[in-house]
């Protein structure tokens, strides 16, 4: 799966213009779904199977967007000031160098530029394209940057930029492949803008009409020194989410997703997170409600441009996703 | 014949956090089969009940909105026989330190929360509020034992009986909001061999405390032409005696403001005085924070409507509510349904 | 053959209209007052119009050609202001604020309350009464009063909105007034109506609540179900100097450079093709705009686009000083050149505007 996961990450899709990782997924789905759309706001729908007799019409949702900049101004010399596209951490910014969509490249510089160990806010940065002056900057009020950073294979390991959520949207991808036959109509949703309020899940989850929601995403681990307390470990496995700070999985989708990862060998861990959210939340509210859960993939360091994951999680979650599709889905009764 | 305060005793001894209503969904669903004509779960667990009208369809419909869902907290990590947790729905963590819960684990277990020592804590001045994050819970239990029955993702209650104190107040953790699932079955109770031109839905919401879950979605599947809110307000008491809090047993809240249709408070309140039902006027500047907030923007709109209950010491394990004013709430619902016209909505205007 | 569609102007009536709807209060849903000059306004040039649940007004008027895009144009009829929520003696009333308002604005300004505008004040401690330190410290709501005069009080209850009393002028080239945000879009899109293009069905909601969340328009994008939405809002303009003569990138929009065209605030992501539309327009016709500064703020946009399978939607904006205060002042030539940007960008829609290059 590294050849699949790679371009996607090293892809630029800030928020509201994730046209050319729509475009990767696209190609590498050529094929595989019997029906393919994009939507008003730019989600890209893949659907494979039709309903058949006690399937179910499933909606998994891994999202192409990643967190950026967006610029606010440009001065008489050049220098780009700009404000955030999704979360993005002060903490992160100096000395990052990042991508507009354009290609143009440039480098994260900051005020008062003898402070050698402070963090500066926002609003003290400005992004460097080696420009002269606000004629000759190419980067004009309103054009997105991403983060740059070099993907790196460490083995087991993987780190880059934009693992959150390009490995999710890997996993969809390659759950598509492996998927041979089902009972259930299920739809592949590439969405758009989650970093910025889980905004492409909502119009998604309203056209699917599903009657079971999936969402694929990272999710925080507490397994670095000193970090915030957390039971979420890198390589213990893709987790089963029982709750984040935007909703409360429904507890029969976690029992069946606990009891299908269990029966299919496949190492699991339960995750609350109390910061941060995902697609879930919007799928779970749509319409008349949506039974939901979430398939997390551990990573360290999320939305920073060194995000890393355990390739075996990424895997074993590929695993778990195509066992609870493959067959007939029974949730207990309420 | 229902007994409303039994059936609400009943009601606050069951667990019902919120997305895991399922006990206090089974005691209102046994208890409203008899009063309604249809029922179903909803896909995310809230409970909706039928009870049809007189005449030919199509015919207009009512709904009736309150949650059921329990604000209580989430085991997070065991670690050497302690439990790490955090809130499912608002909790002020200042109340929590010596408080009796129970974990719903591989069995119900007896807890307590415990407050570590300052020394064991981050720098802090003395006798600053502990963080939710550094509490534990304890269960007497050996570590081993612990880690046996306990996983992520259990769920904790407040461990408070109801008990009642005299001139029917009850006190106890949950009245918010089983105190107005109370008073809509007080409603139904009154209603029930009485006929009404209106289709009545009554919901008892899942996840208000969290999503307004409930609050969304049951209106779009139901389609109402009107939808109550009935939940519960601030009752006057110890640091809360301002314009936003109520007497308690002396009457139910009306909603003002832009949540409620203008016209459909004036309608209720001509009720509401013709049958001598002391209600206060409730103001709500910025909207409600109730399922009405979700309900009114529902699909393309809803007309709705805020009932508020008077209860003391919301969001602890003891919430403090008057039984008298539960029955108004009802009274004032069935009287309302009893005599709301067919064509209520027609005659339904903004402005003059 | 196409009808020739004339095209609309920014004269005598439109602010006449204005001045009318500046002077008129409404706070979120209660907004009888402007809902019955917006009626008035547009009935001669709807097909349909009616009130929906939270108070909108939904005009539709029918494109004069088949299979026309169905086009949805929203402006927000309710402006911010107050409620009065706890009676005292003598005339004084306690209030909260209703929409965001920087409470410093309030101290020592004349009000009015209530459907029938009785006059009141938001009185200040004198001066001569202050401890030194005092004049220091913010202001809190919780120490100002609605003053209404000691026999007064009879005319004013709790539940009652509270509005800024400034009167509407037009000062040069200026328009000063309150509320102007969002009666200059009300104006806006009564005018558009007027003088509807025959390429498109109109689909106008004057919405309510969008102050406190946009709510309104949640729901009326709902019900129309449009292929697109354009919003016609106002944004602040901060173009004044920094106190430190350093160059100001704060200023969010300037007057005198145009209509205020929105890629990004924190409710939408405009819809790039609805933008590139725009741009292309904007160039093609000679009319100014600027890129309203990325950050805080939003408009009915953020609420529309996310209703059922999604609707394309962008905002355009008539740029404002010291919006949500007593006062804002806006540009003529601002509001002319946001009424000429979207009647022509109305009028050039392309049929094919949606699909994917």
């Amino acid at each position: 799966m590294k050849e699949l996961i790679r371009p996607l990450v090293e892809a630029t899709g800030p928020s509201g213009y994730e046209t050319q990782v729509r475009e990767l997924v696209q190609n590498s789905i050529t094929g595989l779904a019997d029906e393919v759309k994009v939507d008003a706001l730019g989600n890209l729908i893949a659907r494979k199977g039709k309903l058949k007799e006690g399937g179910k019409r499933v909606m998994l949702s891994a999202h192409m967007d990643e967190i950026g900049l967006i610029a606010t101004f440009v001065d008489d010399n050049g220098f780009i000031r700009f404000t955030a596209n999704g979360g993005v951490f002060p903490v992160y910014l100096l000395g990052s160098r990042v991508r507009f969509l354009n290609g143009v490249e440039g480098v994260i510089g900051a005020e008062n530029n003898n402070l050698r160990d402070q963090a500066p806010a926002m609003d003290k940065c400005f992004i460097d394209v080696g420009a002269k002056d606000r004629q000759g900057c190419p980067v004009s009020v309103g054009d997105m940057a991403v983060f740059v950073r070099p993907y790196l294979d460490l083995g087991d390991r993987l780190v880059s930029k934009a693992l959150d959520d390009r490995v999710g949207v890997a996993i969809l991808v390659e759950a598509l492949k492996q998927l041979q036959d089902t009972p259930n109509e299920l739809y592949f949703v590439f969405s758009t803008q989650e970093e910025v309020g889980t905004r492409g899940a909502i119009t998604a989850a309203y056209a699917v009409d599903p009657e079971l929601g999936i969402a694929l995403d990272v999710t925080k681990t507490g397994d670095t020194p000193k970090c915030d307390k957390m039971e979420v470990t890198l390589g213990k496995g893709p987790t089963v989410k029982v709750r984040d700070s935007g909703m409360l999985s429904d507890p029969r989708v976690v029992r069946w997703m606990r009891k299908t990862a269990e029966k299919a060998g496949i190492p699991y861990q339960l995750e609350v997170l109390e910061a941060g959210s995902t697609d879930a939340r919007s799928i779970q509210v749509t319409r008349a409600g949506v039974p939901v859960g979430v398939i997390s993939i551990p990573c360290r360091y999320v939305h920073s441009p060194s995000e890393m994951v355990d390739y075996q999680d990424v895997v074993n979650s590929v695993k778990l996703l195509v066992a609870l599709l493959s067959e007939r889905i029974v949730l207990e009764q309420q | 014949m229902t007994d409303i305060k039994q059936f609400l005793n009943e009601l606050l001894s069951l667990p019902g956090l919120s997305a895991y209503e399922g006990p206090a969904r089974e005691h209102i669903a046994s208890t409203w089969k008899p009063l309604v004509d249809e029922m179903q779960v909803s896909p995310i667990g809230s409970l909706h009940a039928l009870k049809k009208g007189f005449g030919s369809e199509p015919r207009p419909r009512i709904l009736l909105a309150a949650h059921m869902d329990a604000i209580g907290m989430m085991v997070t990590g065991v670690t050497d026989g302690f439990l790490s947790f955090t809130e499912i729905g608002g909790i002020d963590p200042r109340l929590l330190p010596g408080l009796r819960v129970t974990v719903h684990a591989k069995r119900n277990l007896p807890g307590i929360i415990v407050m570590p020592r300052d020394a064991l804590l981050p720098e802090r001045k003395s006798e600053t509020p502990v963080e939710m994050k550094y509490l534990f819970i304890d269960l007497g239990l050996s570590a081993a034992e612990t880690a046996e029955l306990v996983q992520i993702g259990d769920l904790v209650s407040f461990a408070q009986e109801p008990v009642e104190l005299p001139n029917g107040i009850i006190t106890g953790h949950s009245l918010d909001n089983r105190a107005s699932v109370a008073a809509v079955t007080a409603c139904l109770e009154e209603m029930h061999n009485v006929q009404h031109a209106w289709d009545v839905w009554a919901v008892a919401t899942a996840q208000e405390e969290e999503t307004l879950g409930g609050g969304f979605t049951a209106p779009f599947a139901i389609r109402p032409d009107l939808a109550v809110a009935i939940d519960v307000t601030f009752a006057k008491g110890p640091g809360a005696s301002d314009w936003r809090t109520f007497p308690l047993g002396k009457g139910v809240s009306l909603g003002i403001g832009s949540n409620v249709h203008p016209g459909f408070f004036k309608a209720v309140k001509e009720v509401a005085d013709k049958l001598d039902i002391p209600v206060h006027n409730e103001l709500m500047p910025r909207g409600s924070g109730t399922d009405a907030l979700a309900m009114q923007i529902v699909a393309d709109g809803i007309t709705t409507l805020v009932i508020g209950i008077p209860l003391r010491y919301m969001h602890t394990p003891v919430e403090m509510v008057a039984m008298k004013d539960i029955q108004r709430a009802g009274h004032l619902l069935a009287s309302f349904i009893a005599t709301l016209p067919v064509d209520f909505m027609q005659n339904l205007k903004w402005d003059d | 053959m196409t009808a020739k569609t004339l095209s609309p102007v920014i004269e005598k009536e439109q602010i006449a209209l204005l001045e009318q709807l500046s002077n008129a209060c409404g706070i979120l849903s209660d907004v009888g007052e402007v809902r019955k000059i917006v009626l008035e306004k547009i009935q001669p040039y709807c097909d349909s119009v009616r009130a929906d649940a939270l108070g909108n007004i939904l005009a539709i008027r029918k494109a004069q050609q088949p299979g026309a895009l169905r086009v949805m144009l929203a402006a927000h009829m309710d402006e911010v202001g107050f409620m009065v929520v706890e009676s005292e003696e003598g005339g004084l009333f306690k209030l909260v604020t209703v929409g965001g308002i920087d409470v410093r604005y309030l101290p020592g300004k004349p009000v009015l309350v209530g459907k029938d505008h009785v006059p009141g004040v938001i009185g200040a401690k004198p001066i001569h009464l202050m401890k030194r330190d005092e004049m220091q410290t913010a202001m809190d709501l919780d120490g100002l009063r609605l003053d209404v005069g000691p026999d007064g009080g009879d005319k004013v209850k709790p539940g009652d909105h509270v509005y800024f009393a400034t009167r509407f002028q037009q000062v040069g080239s200026s328009m000063v007034g309150k509320a102007l945000d969002d009666r200059i879009g009300v104006v806006t899109l009564a005018t558009l109506l007027q003088y509807a293009p025959a390429n498109i069905e109109l689909l106008a909601a004057f919405t309510t609540q969008e102050e406190i969340g946009l709510r309104g328009a949640r729901v009326a994008a709902y019900g129309f179900d449009p292929d697109l939405a354009i919003v016609l809002d106002s944004t602040p303009a901060h173009d004044y100097p920094s106190y430190d003569g350093s160059e100001n990138r704060y200023f969010n929009t300037r007057l005198d450079a145009g209509p205020a065209i929105y890629v990004a605030d924190t409710g939408t992501i405009s819809d790039p093709r609805l933008l590139q539309h725009l741009f292309r327009v904007a160039a093609e016709n000679g009319i100014p705009y600027q890129i309203r500064q990325p950050g805080p703020g939003g408009t009915d946009a953020g609420s529309i686009h996310k209703q059922r399978s999604g609707i394309p939607s962008v905002s355009i904006s008539v740029p404002g000083r010291y919006a949500h205060s007593p006062v804002m002042v806006s540009r003529l030539s601002d509001w002319r050149n946001s009424l000429t940007l979207a009647h022509t960008a109305l009028t050039t829609l392309p049929q094919d505007i949606l699909q994917r290059a």
